[in-house]
């Protein structure tokens, strides 16, 4: 647990002394999404029923920009070798790479994903859903994406191939996310919703770090 | 003598199979036969579908293209299943024909799975007004056909095709979550596509006259699925085989 928070604490120090990448995949997520009202126009209407599913899918192509550096960087310099060797399982290293993921990427995305809703003119009956939804369902996207940079750590083309990869399985997560601000915003029950994304959070929770950690073990031989 | 040489040919086991040269010669042997029955059973399956069994009460003669698209569904999943099997050889005994077998299988099955997608959408258009719907089944097939690609490029993206073989394995065993929601996506869900008509458990929904064609026309399509990856397989062999000699001979100048 100890080497756990110590590697935890390493890869935050570190992503806050290259605070531009983490502000680089906001400053895209806020760009991407205001891009819809420019090619569908301002029209409240239409931009309020799209709103959900345009923060959604911006925060998914967000937040898998900064995630093949993941590994890349520990992979090049050797470090993940060292850290294979701390003792640590690698489960456990994935694990906390997810984690750092999450906190300096899918936080900040949770965080600005509120203002940006209100700018697509989302009906603020929704806006509690979508938040709601967003907080599983982005922590569900940095352990899916720190499985997929894991996997395609060493290969020639790992940057592109990494969204072929991961958005097909990802899939699930941004049909019921998206379903329940829609389903608040005609006043129906939000909580299958969530309840589902909840459910595919423990799933890849206790899934993703075994299947993350096979293959860092694989690539470091 | 050596224990290991002694015991191996009485072996029976899995591992008799992992011996690239028994495969080899098991494979020559089956491959004529496994792609004569083939032919012979989609040619009588398709005939028989297309020609003498009955139209459909609702859809009449669209119905037909379902001798052609089940059979690419069905295969499309287990083609993938069998992908995740290989993949768990590979992982866990570090099977070399394995891993050969699973990235062979990678183009075939995303093969079958676009002539599913694609004749699905010729019948859809006639009976549902629309090429394409998103549906749960046609979501769930579009992403199977996905994680075909990607483990398509995958296997194929690193220098050494061992690391490549590890991350597609990997890959494919995550890939398997997909597998029951294309199964039960007709039951979860309210889908305009309909539900099984067969299955294991209960008599089959269908008319018989229809059931037959189409059972013959899978058995067909199962077949050619294993002709298919057999000889890719037995080429990747050769080609390995062809790599070492090449590389021998320019090691000794």
């Amino acid at each position: 647990m100890k080497l756990f928070t110590a590697l935890l604490a390493r890869d935050l120090r570190l992503a806050i002394r290259h605070g531009s990448d983490s502000l680089a995949a906001l400053l895209f997520f806020v760009l991407t999404a205001a891009l819809f009202p420019l090619a569908i126009g301002p029209a409240p209407e239409t931009l309020g029923r799209l709103a959900p599913g345009i923060v959604w899918v911006c925060a998914f192509l967000a937040a898998l920009l900064p995630i093949d550096r993941l590994f890349g960087a520990d992979f090049e310099d050797g470090s993940l070798d060292q850290l294979l060797l701390s003792g640590l399982p690698p489960a456990a290293i994935a694990l906390a790479k997810a984690v750092s993921h999450w906190l300096v990427t899918g936080l900040p995305l949770l965080l600005v994903s509120a203002p940006l809703a209100s700018m697509l003119r989302m009906p603020s009956t929704g806006l509690l859903a979508l938040l709601l939804g967003l907080l599983p369902g982005t922590m569900v996207l940095s352990l899916l994406g720190m499985t997929g940079a894991a996997i395609v750590l060493g290969a020639r083309r790992g940057a592109i191939l990494l969204p072929i990869l991961i958005l097909p399985l990802a899939t699930p997560v941004l049909i019921f996310g998206a379903a329940a601000p829609e389903a608040a915003m005609s006043g129906l029950s939000v909580r299958p919703h969530l309840l589902l994304e909840l459910a595919l959070l423990l799933a890849s929770l206790s899934l993703s770090p075994l299947a993350a950690g096979a293959a860092l073990r694989h690539a470091a031989d | 003598m050596d224990a290991n040489t002694a015991t191996a040919p009485t072996r029976r086991n899995l591992h008799r199979f992992a011996n690239p040269g028994q495969f080899l010669r098991l494979s020559g042997a089956v491959l004529p036969w496994l792609s004569g029955l083939s032919l012979v059973l989609v040619a009588i399956g398709l005939a028989w579908g297309l020609f003498w069994s009955p139209a459909d009460w609702q859809q009449g003669d669209a119905v037909r293209i379902m001798y052609v698209h089940v059979p690419a569904a069905w295969l499309a999943s287990a083609g993938y299943l069998s992908l995740a099997l290989c993949s768990v050889c590979s992982l866990v005994w570090r099977h070399p024909l394995a891993d050969l077998a699973a990235a062979e299988i990678g183009p075939v099955g995303a093969g079958f799975t676009a002539l599913c997608l694609a004749t699905g959408s010729i019948w859809g258009r006639p009976m549902w007004g629309a090429w394409w719907v998103w549906d749960a089944r046609l979501t769930s097939v579009l992403v199977l056909f996905f994680l075909y690609l990607g483990h398509i490029a995958l296997v194929r993206a690193f220098d050494e095709p061992e690391a490549g073989y590890r991350a597609g394995s990997i890959l494919a065993l995550v890939g398997v979550i997909n597998l029951p929601i294309i199964k039960f996506s007709v039951d979860w869900w309210n889908t305009l596509h309909q539900p099984a008509s067969i299955t294991l458990s209960g008599a089959p929904t269908m008319y018989v006259g229809m059931l037959w064609p189409l059972l013959i026309c899978t058995l067909g399509y199962t077949f050619a699925f294993v002709a298919i990856v057999l000889t890719r397989t037995r080429a990747a062999v050769m080609e390995r085989r062809i790599r070492a000699l090449l590389l021998a001979r320019a090691a000794r100048g």
